[in-house]
């Protein structure tokens, strides 16, 4: 036994494993939900995080900084009641200030700085910026929740019932899709405009104006068929496969099935889509605005603000700059964050 | 077979399942997958169903739980016609179904508990959250699952535990007749044998009645009392297993038989394999008559005429051949 070349095995040399040895050898892995994997990948990826940071800044600001902004967006700084009009307010470049403001810092007075200047009509141009970024943030979200609903809806119906169901919605949808967009919008805005705008007169909504209501219609209307297409064509290959049968052969129902069953396996398509649908919808929310079909009069919207800006462009071309660079800094960190949710989420490009 | 009517639990007359395949524009052709099918399955037993792929096997597993609206024939289940809704609702609770590929037939966005769970969801089959969880663990331990697993995802598990959780689902309203679309097919052979054992033991248990889909005859003969043969959407033979195994009287069954391996070599050289000519021809154009008379040795003129009638050609033992 004690021969140090020998090869016979000394059966003292093995111990029993105690209960906490073997529970050691147990590879217990906690287990990761889809949803999980999806966000541990999506903060990985540098470009999606750091355009989600910006839209979250972006979003946080537009609602507190008016909170506590010394002006508001539809005060004219040299129309004082009971004074003459003072027009050396109007036109104000960056970190300038008007005859009683510098009276004021004269007299020893702390003046909040006009950070973007003011507008022709004396009005602060920063808070004007915050406001339509305001705006055009909640017309972007609420149009794509719209979109995303009817488009939802539609989708998971046509493609779950298929047959004769599937075939007339879908050439409704053909048909929506053949209108001219632009056209369609321009043409609805105007027409719920008329109609809206009496409508509305007196109730909360008045001050966001007509124009923005039918935007949503427009948006409710025409810009679901492509979202519905996508969750159709998702549910179609969807329902096929044999979850669906065995949930059938237990009883289910079709609403129980697309609930259950065919939603939670396209929401990461839903979700993807639905993050590009923002930046367009507050596209297209700016160019009507620039058309002048976006929101009523002294409420700005990024749109807005530069349409206002090309009267004044060869003197104040600043003013046409900063609403632009916010309108492209939304669109493209949500455009790059919804890149990123593709990459985290879609199954398809996983390897 | 009257006397012993209510020793069946389904009764299968005249089964038809056509589906309208378009072969054009505007055209469209019937692709009769299953054909004027008519068996009855006995109360506990097991009626194994084999046949080529193609042939029908499935469908006829899904026609007969109404997962498919039949285009013809009648199917009863405790004698009752299933027709109505309501009859449908309640079919549904007593026959279920456990399917093939233990890959799709699992959503992969649940848990096992929630995929266990489902039927009893669908049906409210219980008063509160724990009586629900324990019906949910006395499933998982029935088939052999370890309860701790219960909040995974199917994607976990390895195919023969995705194939326990799919018939734990299938027993979760305690059903009297299960369709087992070849439940074993798509497992290798050790984990096949383990849940053939499993589908042995829950059928003394519970008192199971299945319909055993397969297209490997030694599985089925191990599992099944009885055995039918299916070939191009029509049934050719229908008999206890031995019988079946020992003296197939449909030329069909014959060269099925004479091809399944034999693991005795002796017994195998002795044996004399039956080869078939020909393919199997499209169910798009089925032959006239007898479908199996383009491959049959014994075809004659008469075969083409008319489909032989699917008689008792000995006590217990049914086939369609008019050659016998």
């Amino acid at each position: 036994m004690s021969n140090k070349l020998s090869m016979h095995v000394n059966v003292d040399d093995f111990l029993p494993a105690t209960e906490e040895e073997k529970r050691y050898m147990v590879q217990m892995r906690p287990s990761s939900t889809f949803f999980k994997d999806g966000m541990k990948r999506l903060l990985r990826n540098r470009v999606a995080t750091v355009s989600l940071i910006i839209i979250i800044i972006i979003t946080l600001s537009s609602i507190f900084i008016p909170m506590f902004w010394p002006y508001s967006y539809d005060k004219m700084l040299g129309v004082n009641p009971g004074k003459p009009v003072d027009s050396s307010y109007n036109n104000l470049a960056p970190f300038t200030y008007g005859k009683t403001e510098l009276k004021q810092i004269e007299a020893g007075e702390q003046v909040f700085p006009h950070v973007f200047g003011t507008d022709s009509a004396g009005r602060d141009y920063f808070i004007r910026v915050v406001y339509g970024t305001r705006i055009s943030l909640a017309v972007g979200f609420f149009a794509s929740i719209i979109v995303l609903l009817i488009g939802m809806t539609v989708g998971s119906i046509a493609g779950y019932c298929g047959g004769k169901v599937d075939l007339i919605i879908m050439r409704i949808v053909d048909i929506i899709y053949s209108l001219p967009d632009m056209l369609m919008v321009i043409l609805l805005a105007s027409v719920l405009k008329q109609t809206l705008g009496p409508a509305l007169a007196g109730t909360a909504l008045e001050k966001i104006g007509s124009n923005i209501i039918s935007l949503f219609i427009v948006f409710g209307v025409l810009y679901w068929v492509s979202m519905s297409r996508l969750i159709r064509g998702q549910i179609l290959s969807l329902r096929e496969q044999e979850y669906v049968l065995a949930s059938q052969a237990a009883g289910a129902k079709g609403s129980w099935i697309i609930r259950k069953h065919l939603l939670p396996n396209c929401i990461s398509v839903v979700i993807i889509s639905t993050a590009l649908q923002i930046p367009n919808a507050i596209f297209t929310e700016s160019y009507l605005s620039f058309l002048g079909l976006g929101v009523n009069a002294p409420m700005p919207s990024l749109g807005s603000l530069a349409s206002d800006a090309l009267n004044g462009l060869s003197s104040y071309p600043f003013r046409l700059v900063i609403p632009a660079l916010v309108i492209s800094l939304i669109v493209l960190s949500l455009n790059l964050f919804g890149d990123g949710l593709r990459d985290a989420f879609d199954p398809k490009l996983r390897t | 077979m009257s006397e012993n009517r209510m020793d069946n639990l389904v009764e299968v007359s005249h089964l038809k399942e056509y589906f309208q395949i378009s072969t054009g524009m505007f055209s469209s052709k019937p692709l009769k997958a299953v054909d004027d099918v008519s068996f009855n399955i006995r109360r506990g037993e097991t009626l194994g169903l084999v046949g080529e792929s193609g042939c029908g096997k499935t469908t006829v597993g899904r026609t007969l739980l109404h997962l498919y609206e039949p285009t013809g024939g009648e199917v009863r289940f405790e004698g009752k016609p299933i027709r109505t809704k309501a009859n449908i609702n309640e079919f549904r609770r007593k026959a279920t179904m456990v399917f093939q590929d233990p890959y799709s037939s699992l959503n992969p966005r649940m848990t096992v508990s929630d995929i266990i769970g489902e039927p009893l969801d669908i049906h409210k089959m219980y008063r509160n959250k724990s009586e629900r969880e324990q019906r949910i663990l006395e499933l998982m331990d029935r088939v052999g699952l370890n309860s701790e697993h219960a909040s995974r995802y199917a994607h976990e598990f390895s195919g023969g535990q995705r194939q326990r959780i799919g018939i734990a689902r299938a027993l979760a309203l305690n059903p009297k007749f299960i369709v087992c679309d070849e439940p074993v097919s798509a497992l290798d052979v050790s984990i096949q044998a383990q849940v053939i054992n499993m589908f042995d033991e829950l059928q003394d248990e519970m008192g199971l009645t299945y319909l055993f889909i397969a297209h490997d005859i030694l599985v089925v003969r191990h599992i099944s009392d009885r055995i039918a043969v299916m070939y191009l959407g029509k049934m050719v033979e229908l008999a206890d297993a031995k019988e079946i195994y020992e003296h197939p009287l449909h030329p069909y069954t014959q060269s099925l038989m004479s091809a399944v391996p034999q693991p005795d070599p002796k017994v195998a050289r002795a044996n004399k394999r039956i080869v078939l000519s020909g393919d199997i021809p499209s169910p798009l154009n089925a032959p006239s008559g007898c479908p199996f008379r383009t491959r049959c040795p014994r075809a004659t003129a008469a075969c083409a005429e008319a489909m032989p009638e699917f008689k008792e050609v000995a006590p217990g033992h049914f086939a369609a051949c008019d050659k016998i």
